[in-house]
């Protein structure tokens, strides 16, 4: 099919247009970060961080709790990341690969359940927590972020269960691996893509979560970082490069894993059942 | 729970899943002894650890909230662990109140505005990046990655930045391309420019999980499709009316509903932009429960409002919800 010279500029035209308006705010906020405070406070914006500098970012660091805010973001999202993962393994494998009594409403379930209003229950939550005195804990984060992912990890775990070929399991049950040892054996290793696809999702719940801590860890110490970033600005004034560069830390452990995690997930399978 | 599936032998294991729905073991010492009852339990305890996550961790708090909601719950109750009933008279007074109702409504405005330009945009972007070539998709593709994978927090604090009073680059913007008013415009002032700054946020965040998807979606037409509507004369729109769009209608569907809810029961970005102001002219419902409930400290107030939240969400999905429910129920 031909197409005129119109009809072949717009298309590319319209994606490098739209290509900027997506990227813009995340190239500002690595911009910003980097540009001296002079170039940053200008009456004509300065596109480029010519004059780069690390102040921002050192300010952001020395920042009052700022390590042991990270270390309880990473605690609470690696650990229900994990969590999940293994709740989900055991509910996705039974799911994919029995038939029982049930099935199907648990499914429903676990479907109703990925679209729980978590935002609108955090006072109900609040309370129980409180009543269990466990406010300015990282358990409760914890264990509430796991719950959160877990119904969509179940679902899509068990599609990628239910794609790793029966004869494989079979077979490797003929060569005399009990049903667990083919599970660890042949399945495993086959859902290591579907794992991290998976895990992704979480990481970003639990690492972006930021109602739950609002309402439950007043305490400082215990606070997770999207609740410091929120305040970040109030607390420093108008120091727009610190807070962009807070903003840029933050952000980019996701950005990284997004880009990396994606293209391993998709990659993976396809490979691993073919070789397998 | 691996001592479990260990015991399952070989020879017999093919007949779990093949011999339809096994009867329930009935006496449990005796099952757990036997291989037969064994394998019946087994499926039940794989899945005993997600049901009990999901009985106490998200069953318990929305049995709470409705206990709550029956309460006097202010500071001082709360302090002494006192429970007061007190009916329903919670629900009495935010029902018979104007400032509950006019919440609603601009929820639901707010959310069907949203929902609209996500879907729209989404859908033209999903279209484009089907007929880009190779190279230019893959940039484009970059870019909305980008802004999907952005944090919600970092995202508000660079929405805000970007919005900014003095120095942001939008108001910079406006300013040059003849605007001159816009200069020093304050953007969280009033209600309609930070719904507006707030729109813009979601909708730039959402529309790449709708593109993507729509995008990956044209991928599985088959090519014969647009071959036979060809022969039969079809020009571009007919075919897109007659093939394109049919093809991907289930699939519009079941993101919009998505989206709804996602957009519904959007907190970050409201709550980390302005808190719901100014004036709480910008609270939608769970901003709203949460400054009444947690924010004044009427926690039995607040609970009802959730409730009755919930109950909003619900009504407003219902019909896509029960489609999809009777769907599942017939394929599973």
């Amino acid at each position: 099919m031909k197409r005129s010279a119109f009809g072949r500029i717009w298309p590319n035209a319209t994606a490098v247009v739209l290509f900027v308006g997506f990227v813009f705010p995340v190239y500002w906020m690595f911009a910003t970060a980097f540009k001296p405070t002079g170039d940053i406070i200008t009456e004509d914006p300065v596109w480029f961080p010519y004059h780069a500098t690390l102040d921002h970012f050192k300010k952001a660091v020395h920042a009052d709790h700022f390590w042991t805010l990270v270390a309880n973001s990473v605690i609470v999202t690696v650990s229900s990341v994990l969590l999940s993962l293994v709740i989900a393994l055991f509910a996705a494998f039974a799911l994919a690969r029995m038939r029982f009594k049930g099935r199907r409403g648990l499914i429903v379930t676990f479907m109703l359940a990925q679209m729980a209003p978590w935002e609108v229950m955090i006072i109900a939550i609040y309370m129980l927590v409180r009543d269990n005195d466990m406010l300015d804990s990282l358990v409760p984060l914890t264990v509430f972020y796991a719950m959160m992912v877990l119904p969509l990890t179940i679902l899509t775990l068990r599609g990628y269960v239910a794609a790793v070929p029966k004869e494989l399991e079979e077979s490797a049950m003929v060569d005399g691996c009990t049903r667990f040892q083919a599970f660890v054996k042949v399945i495993f290793p086959l859902l290591a893509p579907g794992l991290m696809a998976t895990s992704l999702f979480g990481f970003i719940t639990a690492w972006n979560e930021f109602p739950l801590v609002l309402i439950l860890n007043k305490d400082i110490e215990k606070q997770t970082l999207p609740l410091w970033l929120s305040q970040f600005q109030t607390a420093f004034g108008d120091d727009w490069g610190a807070t962009m560069a807070a903003s840029s830390l933050f952000a980019l452990p996701i950005l990284i894993l997004f880009i990396f995690l994606q293209r391993k997930a998709v990659s993976g399978l396809t490979d691993g059942a073919v070789k397998g | 729970m691996s001592v479990q599936t260990e015991g399952t032998d070989t020879a017999g294991e093919p007949a779990v899943r093949k011999a339809g729905p096994p009867a329930p073991p009935r006496g449990e010492t005796r099952a757990a002894k036997s291989p037969a009852g064994r394998r019946a339990a087994a499926p039940y305890l794989l899945l005993l650890p997600a049901l009990l996550a999901t009985v106490v961790l998200l069953g318990w708090p929305l049995v709470k909230n409705g206990i709550l909601s029956f309460q006097n719950l202010n500071p001082r109750q709360l302090i002494q662990h006192l429970t007061e009933w007190n009916g329903v008279d919670n629900y009495k007074e935010i029902l018979s109140g104007s400032d509950f109702w006019h919440v609603v409504a601009r929820s639901v405005v707010f959310t069907a505005a949203n929902v609209v330009l996500i879907m729209l945009g989404g859908t033209l972007i999903g279209l484009l990046l089907a007929r880009l070539g190779k190279k230019m998709r893959l940039l484009l593709l970059v870019g909305i990655v980008l802004a999907w994978a952005m944090p919600v927090i970092a995202a508000t604090t660079v929405y805000q930045w970007l919005f900014a009073q003095r120095f942001g680059v939008v108001n910079w913007v406006l300013d040059k391309a003849g605007w001159h008013s816009m200069a020093d415009y304050n953007w969280f002032g009033s209600q309609f420019s930070t719904f507006f700054v707030v729109i813009v946020l979601i909708v730039w965040q959402s529309i790449p999980f709708v593109a993507i998807n729509l995008y990956a979606a044209t991928t599985t037409i088959p090519r014969e499709l647009y071959e036979a509507a060809s022969l039969d004369g079809a020009g571009a729109w007919k075919s897109f009316t007659s093939v394109t769009l049919p093809f991907l209608r289930p699939f519009l569907y079941a993101t919009t509903f998505l989206e709804v809810i996602w957009v519904f029961k959007s907190f970050a970005q409201i709550f980390a932009l302005n808190e719901g102001g100014p004036d709480h002219l910008t609270e939608t419902l769970p901003i709203y429960a949460y400054v009444e409930g947690v924010g004044n400290q009427h926690f039995g107030m607040g609970a009802a409002i959730s409730f009755l939240t919930i109950l909003v969400l619900l009504a407003i999905t219902s019909y896509y919800l029960r489609m999809v429910l009777k769907q599942e129920e017939d394929e599973l």
